[in-house]
């Protein structure tokens, strides 16, 4: 019979369309999750809890890869991300910790740079000095990069900071022993001890959300779009966008960190 | 602080606790390789200063991890680096690598030393003390020939695992600071020879320190043939020593990385006091040209001579000066290479405190404890040459020669 003549590939057309059905499925039903925002009642479900009450799919780490997309052009140094990371993740409100914070360059006309972040950049920037006039200006949103080779994971004596599956750099809290030593290896600066937990602590890219189909809290209040979230190896994912439309550059790559914050319109003044 | 650092670089993540561990692991370290050149390679010269070495060495190594611990956030989950020890950081080993070198390298070869003395102080004696040492025997009595000929050749052995094992143990803690490449102060592979060596030189000297103290407050003649060798010993060791920074800083300053500029300003800057004059001046240059001139290395008695008494003082007083040295170094790694900002834009500032955990009288506490345990050590286990019991007793039958307290 015609229907069960093998295929030239040496697969039966049933088996074919099986197949087909089988990879495109959680590819779609993924893509949808993370194209329309998650209904508030899905948003609300436990992520690990298995298919509950409310229908949700169980979260599975291995099918997602996370990074993020910060376009420098865009940023217009407004401190929103900054406020919104101390609000959803406890951040202490001193000026000097920080999950996420703004920079600001502002390269003069003999070619140097200075750079300041007043309180991370939450309560704006005062005017630059502009001792012998300034050619440029911009600002640099900074966070944990979540590195795909991260030092701070290699030298945790314990393991309690880890890579998930799903490519986000976590510390757990229960474990943490305080020595410090993570801090001292990230070269981005980007961790810190709590003074109330007595842990290492820094951005999570807002895990609680991600898991709910929702995006971190720095990039839902960026006005102007300059934060991009999403998966690094899905085609449809808008980072694979970003990352198509822009020349990308990564935060001292010379440390092969590899880094999944990826720069647009970056300036060689940025360390 | 001075240009741009990250907003989270405000704090430094270490301080004066762990200035004191590094120092601490270098003294235990540089003391039990000189206990090793009296027992392995036979220097018959200081051999007075071999079982004085082993305590002070284990009285350093017994006080190493309480900076350590005192420093952690969660001191109470500690216990957590030995069972669940993230095989991929440098730090986790630190439980073994100290494990391994108290359990099976000093406490191993104190005991194999010591078997006989704890046995002939303690036979036929009552008391507290006597029968705290019968305990320590661990029931082994034995002084036959073949059981003492046992004993040196275990200890010897012993001492031959433990010279790669100080080597290990302060490497590796050089190792902790080399390995990380964020930090360009750090990152260098050169790390751990450095601290090893500076390990020795500090080692040696504490010994010449703690040997000239210990004797003179027991009223003993300084036995100068032992002094004159660990002068010459700290001499060659401060060479090599140096040699090694003066290779590491050239490296650096050839090589001209992105780094040198900042690093540069914090030397000008924030290491003047601590780098230049402690460091570099007072604890490497006076007393290499100190010892060069007086110690008996290529001349017989040195370049100049020196009476004695004086030659002696200058030792002691040299002996301090190198560890006021290397406590400065010490402090230099740690608490420079985090006075400049990975954004490599700015320089931040420290300032010590008097209280609190990580304050000057806590540290100082943590300093002065190792030799309260060795005052300890050496009343239960006298390492003087002269409380040494000699077990005669099987060759002419006479009473073993009692034990002399020290006085």
């Amino acid at each position: 019979m015609a229907d069960e003549r093998p295929t030239p590939g040496g697969i039966d057309r049933r088996a074919f369309v099986g197949a087909c059905v089988a990879v495109a499925a959680p590819l779609v039903l993924s893509a949808a999750q993370q194209a329309a925002p998650a209904a508030p009642d899905t948003a609300h479900a436990a992520p690990d809890s298995a298919q509950g009450a409310t229908g949700t799919p169980r979260y599975d780490p291995r099918t997602h890869y996370y990074g993020m997309g910060v376009d420098v052009s865009k940023c217009i140094g407004c401190g929103q991300c900054a406020a919104a990371c101390k609000a959803e993740n406890n951040v202490p409100l001193d000026p000097h910790h920080f999950r996420t914070w703004v920079e600001r360059y502002v390269i003069h006309e003999n070619a140097e740079a200075t750079v300041d972040s007043p309180n991370g950049g939450i309560d704006g920037f005062p005017a630059p000095v502009a001792e012998g006039g300034v050619v440029r200006s911009f600002f640099v949103p900074k966070l944990c990069n979540h590195c795909a080779n991260p030092p701070c994971v290699q030298v945790c004596p314990v393991g309690a900071t880890f890579s998930t599956e799903d490519g986000v750099v976590l510390v757990d809290e229960s474990y943490c022993i305080g020595c410090r030593y993570c801090i001292q290896a990230c070269p981005y600066g980007a961790r810190f001890l709590h003074p109330v937990s007595h842990t290492a602590q820094k951005c999570t890219f807002c895990y609680h959300r991600v898991v709910q189909g929702m995006v971190p809290a720095c990039v839902e209040v960026c006005p102007t779009g300059a934060r991009v979230f999403g998966e690094v190896h899905r085609p449809s994912s808008p980072l694979t966008r970003f990352r198509r439309f822009n020349a990308i550059q990564v935060l001292k790559p010379h440390l092969n960190t590899e880094p999944k914050v990826f720069y647009a319109n970056l300036d060689g003044q940025v360390r | 602080m001075q240009g741009y650092i990250y907003p989270n670089e405000f704090e430094l993540q270490w301080s004066l606790l762990i200035v004191v561990y590094p120092y601490l692991t270098g003294l235990v370290a540089g003391a039990f390789i000189l206990a090793s050149l009296a027992r392995v390679f036979n220097v018959k010269e200081v051999q007075p200063t071999y079982r004085l070495s082993l305590l002070t060495a284990l009285a350093f190594l017994i006080a190493a991890p309480l900076p350590l611990l005192g420093h952690l956030g969660h001191p109470e989950r500690a216990y957590e680096i030995l069972m669940t020890p993230n095989t991929r950081s440098a730090m986790a080993m630190f439980g073994f690598v100290y494990l391994w070198y108290l359990m099976m390298v000093l406490l191993l070869e104190i005991w194999f030393d010591y078997r006989k003395d704890l046995v002939v102080w303690s036979r036929g004696k009552t008391g507290v003390l006597a029968s705290f040492r019968r305990l320590l025997t661990l029931g082994v009595t034995d002084l036959s020939e073949d059981a003492l000929r046992f004993d040196r050749r275990a200890g010897k052995l012993i001492t031959i695992i433990g010279i790669p094992s100080a080597f290990l143990l302060h490497g590796y803690v050089g190792f902790i600071f080399g390995s990380i490449k964020a930090n360009p102060w750090w990152s260098s592979v050169l790390m751990p020879v450095v601290f090893l060596f500076s390990a020795i030189v500090s080692g040696i000297a504490l010994m010449l320190v703690i040997y000239f103290f210990s004797t003179m407050l027991r009223s003993r003649p300084v036995d100068m043939a032992c002094m004159d060798k660990l002068g010459s010993f700290l001499l060659y060791a401060l060479i090599v020593d140096f040699s090694l920074e003066m290779l590491d800083f050239t490296q650096r300053l050839y090589e001209a990385e992105e780094s040198i500029s900042i690093l540069g300003q914090m030397l000008s800057s924030r290491l003047v006091l601590s780098l230049i004059i402690l460091q570099v001046l007072i604890g490497t240059i006076v007393p290499l040209v100190t010892l060069f001139l007086v110690a008996p290395t290529v001349r017989k008695r040195g370049f100049l001579k020196v009476p004695d008494e004086f030659r002696r003082l200058l030792y002691f007083v040299v002996a301090v000066f190198i560890q006021i040295g290397i406590f400065s170094t010490r402090w230099n790694v740690v608490i420079g290479g985090q006075l400049f900002s990975k954004s490599l834009r700015g320089l931040t500032t420290f300032k010590v405190g008097l209280l609190g955990i990580e304050g000057i009288l806590v540290a100082g506490a943590i300093m002065l404890l190792p030799l309260v345990i060795l005052y300890i050590l050496v009343k239960v286990v006298p390492p003087w040459p002269d409380a040494e019991a000699v077990v005669e007793s099987e060759l002419t039958g006479a009473d073993p020669v009692p034990a002399v307290q020290p006085s």
